[in-house]
């Protein structure tokens, strides 16, 4: 694949991920693809942390497997990183601060000396601004035109004018110009591609999608890597005219959800698996009231407290039990960014139809990275219909009345005449208590599972209304990749360089997890030959749920649970052991 | 019953339309349970102020109190235990054109819901929480609740409870509440005033009940109250004084104040978030159309 990667190392509070980022939107606004990926840990300043910026001309979908560029602000990123770069690549360094021995490099890799501090010095004694000389000869070793470059960076400073913007903009030019006196242009380098692309987060593209759904009250507490969802909404919150809420736990920030749903507005909440577990009980809750709800569970390496900033596809055992008894639910795993935008427009109609739950799972690796998106993959025009529409009959209003769907009529408070009260008790169809002195009593023993039966049969509309599994690649390759979720993105680089090396594969995913429909999985499988389950946890828990609800078993797997995400050469390598 | 369109939205069809009166359910409370008398004021009080019953939701977590939602003819939300807090805000945020009721027990607000009390009362949402406050549980059949007397024998506490207390008056003046009082449902022409002025209050009003469990709580019976209580406004309490209604909140013993503690005004969450400006959430429009130049910022 014709890519070139930027990789930025340091320390944490080095600025790290805002120079990388430049980067990553210097490549997006070329027209080229974009996979911005940001390794860090849970400190402020201190520790080791990098980002890197991968483009082409076609999709990327991972951080891919090397570097060309590496730009290291302390010794260790020299150590830890260069073992990466690819022939032709370049270290760029500032001997100031640590010298670099270009003999110790990997084979056709060198190392270009830039003198950051001594440049910054000339604007000012603050040395975050060496990251501007270093990103401006990073720059012009990726190929990225100066004047693009310079726009990117006074974009990030916002309508701030002033000194600091200049300083940025000197130094950037400056280190620009001392990398065009000193070395080439890297061999990977792009051309302008075409218009610029949009380049954004996972949780960005989730929160944009919600408020396309129609989101009208977020409450959320704060949790890595799901509070960025919080952030953008609140900082759009009074131009969307979203109510934003961080609420004192999670226990709180979903029973906000539900009551806001209850009140008449479309409501979501979003956390990771400690938050998400704290919710469980409340999401019985809207179940079993029917009340719409969307939870986005972004993953993060567990159990408990985990590795806080490092991936992990492990919450989906919790996701499919969570709650007593039963009610029906529907779970959802975009791959990407456009997926996410997509996927909240589904979760949210899914929610809204069926009166019930729609889970969302997303994790650190799609909700934190950047990638871009085509302007048209984001429909803004989506319509949000009136959510007053039921009229009294004049007969009695019944709130949970059996129905072929098992979708009753939903009224919203406010309207006259229609007035119930949504029980968290089983109930019957006017919402009066069976618990209380009726449970046992042989007519409401037939009730009580008449109503559960009407809330179950559910589950049959929400998997016949939830996005199919989707088989990409020829439809008779000698192995197919089973998987889900973000690690659909490594699959699809991995399958791109396997082509490349005349081993076609094919990919059959899921962007509806739960429910699935039992008859078109075994169809899909029915083609396949040796298949390859890839999911990052332990035990494979997608593997797991595919044999209870259809019985069939991937031949081989591939499971990962280190907390990075999978590269593309570890599944070309598990690959091409099992084909 | 009158009529509306499918696609009309809440509106002040108002005084026309009938106001809160009993449901067809009967209370399925013990014969003699005090909560008997707090869903009598509560109706008491809706009447007085002639709100539409489309227009109140009472919320409520779980315990024998908070069956309550059901014995009336408005809209109601029975959740889960400990949560009507967190419901009622949402609700209250979502329409912020409803009134909205909280109800339940001392197990729920003050245990497992102590924490959205709190901050339901920092915040200064404009919800009114009626707690009956019968200091057990009564639906687990008899064990300790967060407001038991110390030493109270009960059956997960057979030698005698040995944590102090909650003061949910003390706690409520701590957190920040903007109308703090208590009742005695034995009172009920009291308590419908405690609770039609905390409706009528602009911000988070927070009315204690002192409502005895008959079957489970032989220390704080009706005659136990009855022997203590005297009203504040009898006393000449000023309810704007907040050092006098802390002293008053300490008082436990022979004599125990019912009535107003405090009263002030503050502005409501509702006030401050500007986006509930434009008026309540679910009537503003939803969506993105025509709001492209969002994505400016991705590019």
């Amino acid at each position: 694949m014709g890519d070139i990667a930027v990789r930025f190392g340091g320390e944490a509070g080095d600025g790290i991920a805002s120079i990388g980022e430049s980067i990553a939107r210097g490549f997006s606004r070329m027209g080229l693809h974009v996979f911005g990926f940001n390794a860090y840990q849970s400190v402020i300043r201190g520790g080791h942390v990098w980002f890197q910026a991968r483009a082409a001309v076609d999709r990327v979908h991972s951080p891919g497997d090397g570097a060309d560029i590496l730009y290291a602000l302390h010794k260790e990123t020299v150590d830890i990183h260069a073992p990466s770069l690819r022939p032709g690549g370049t270290v760029v360094y500032d001997p100031e601060k640590f010298p670099v021995d270009a003999s110790a490099l990997p084979a056709g890799v060198h190392a270009l000396a830039v003198p950051t501090l001594e440049l910054a010095r000339k604007y000012t004694t603050q040395s975050i601004l060496q990251n501007a000389v270093g990103a401006g000869a990073s720059a012009f070793l990726a190929g990225i035109p100066l004047e693009l470059f310079q726009k990117v960076l006074a974009d990030s400073f916002g309508r701030k004018a002033g000194e600091i913007v200049d300083w940025n903009l000197g130094a950037s030019a400056d280190g620009y110009h001392y990398a065009e006196q000193h070395a080439s242009v890297n061999a990977h380098a792009l051309p302008k591609a075409g218009a610029p692309k949009l380049l954004m987060t996972g949780n960005q593209a989730i929160a944009l999608g919600a408020a396309a759904a129609g989101l009208k009250f977020l409450a959320q507490y704060p949790m890595t890597p799901a509070s960025t969802i919080m952030h953008w909404l609140a900082a759009h919150s009074t131009e969307l005219g979203v109510v934003v809420k961080q609420a004192e736990d999670e226990l709180a920030a979903i029973n906000m959800a539900i009551g806001a749903s209850f009140g008449g507005v479309r409501s979501m909440t979003a956390t990771s698996g400690g938050g998400f577990s704290l919710m469980v009980e409340a999401l019985g809750m809207a179940g079993m009231t029917e009340t719409p709800l969307v939870v986005v569970d972004s993953q993060r390496s567990g159990p408990s407290t985990g590795l806080p900033t490092k991936t992990e596809q492990g919450d989906l055992n919790l996701l499919l039990g969570a709650g007593q008894g039963e009610f029906p639910r529907a779970i959802l795993a975009p791959a990407n960014p456009a997926e996410a935008y997509r996927a909240m427009l589904d979760a949210f109609r899914l929610a809204e139809e069926w009166q019930t739950p729609v889970l969302v799972a997303s994790d650190l690796h799609l909700s934190e990275n950047h990638m871009t998106v085509d302007r048209d993959e984001i429909d803004l025009e989506v319509d949000v219909p009136s959510l007053f529409t039921v009229a009294p009959n004049g007969h009695g209003y019944l709130r949970y009345q059996y129905t072929e769907s098992g979708v009753s009529p939903r009224a919203v408070p406010g309207q006259p005449g229609l007035q119930f009260v949504a029980g968290s008790d089983e109930h019957d169809e006017r919402g009066h208590l069976i618990s209380d002195v009726r449970a046992g009593v042989p007519h409401w023993v037939s009730e009580r599972q008449r109503m559960m039966d009407k809330r179950m049969k559910k589950l049959h509309g929400l998997s016949a209304a939830s996005p199919p599994p989707v088989l990409e690649g020829p439809a008779d390759a000698p192995l197919t990749f089973v998987t889900w979720g973000s690690t659909v993105g490594a699959v699809r680089d991995a399958r791109a360089e396997l082509t490349a090396r005349g081993r076609p594969t094919n990919l059959l995913y899921f962007p509806t997890v739960y429910p699935l429909d039992a008859n078109a999985v075994t169809a899909a499988f029915a083609r396949t030959h040796r298949t390859l389950l890839v999911e990052m946890n332990y035990s494979g828990q997608f593997g797991r749920l595919l044999r209870a609800e259809t019985g069939i078993t991937p031949t081989d797997r591939f499971l990962k649970y280190d907390g990075e995400p999978f590269l593309p050469h570890e599944i070309v390598a598990r690959a091409l052991e099992v084909m | 019953m009158a009529e509306t369109s499918a696609s009309r939205p809440p509106s002040d069809l108002g005084a026309a339309l009938p106001v809160v009166g009993k449901s067809d359910t009967k209370p399925t409370w013990c014969p003699g349970c005090g909560d008997f008398g707090v869903v009598a004021a509560v109706e008491m009080a809706l009447k007085r102020l002639k709100i539409p019953s489309h227009n109140v939701v009472i919320v409520s977590g779980i315990g024998c109190s908070s069956n309550l939602p059901h014995f009336l003819s408005s809209y109601g939300f029975h959740g889960i235990h400990g949560r009507a807090l967190p419901v009622a805000e949402g609700i209250r945020w979502a329409n912020h054109g409803l009134t909205v009721i909280g109800t339940g027990g001392d197990g729920d607000g003050f245990g497992i819901g102590a924490g959205h009390f709190v901050h339901a009362m920092r915040r200064n949402v404009d919800l009114t929480y009626v707690t009956m406050d019968n200091q057990i549980y009564g639906l687990t059949t008899g064990q300790a609740s967060p407001t038991s007397t110390l030493g109270q024998r009960t059956k997960s506490t057979p030698g005698g409870v040995i944590e102090n207390p909650i003061d949910p008056i003390a706690l409520a003046l701590a957190s920040g509440a903007t109308y703090v009082a208590r009742g005695f449902s034995g009172d009920v022409k009291q308590l419908a005033d405690l609770v039609a002025n905390g409706i009528s209050h602009h911000g988070f009003a927070f009315v204690d009940v002192f409502s005895p469990c008959v079957t489970y709580n032989k220390i704080n019976t009706f005659d136990f109250f009855r022997q203590r209580l005297y009203k504040l406004e009898s006393a000449g309490h000023d309810p704007s004084d907040l050092t006098r209604a802390w002293q008053r909140a300490l008082e436990w013993g022979d004599k125990i104040p019912v009535g107003l503690f405090y009263r002030t005004e503050k502005p409501t969450y509702e006030d401050l978030e500007e986006v509930l400006a434009a008026g309540p959430l679910a009537l503003q429009t939803a969506g993105l159309r025509g709001k492209g130049s969002l994505l400016d910022e991705f590019v």
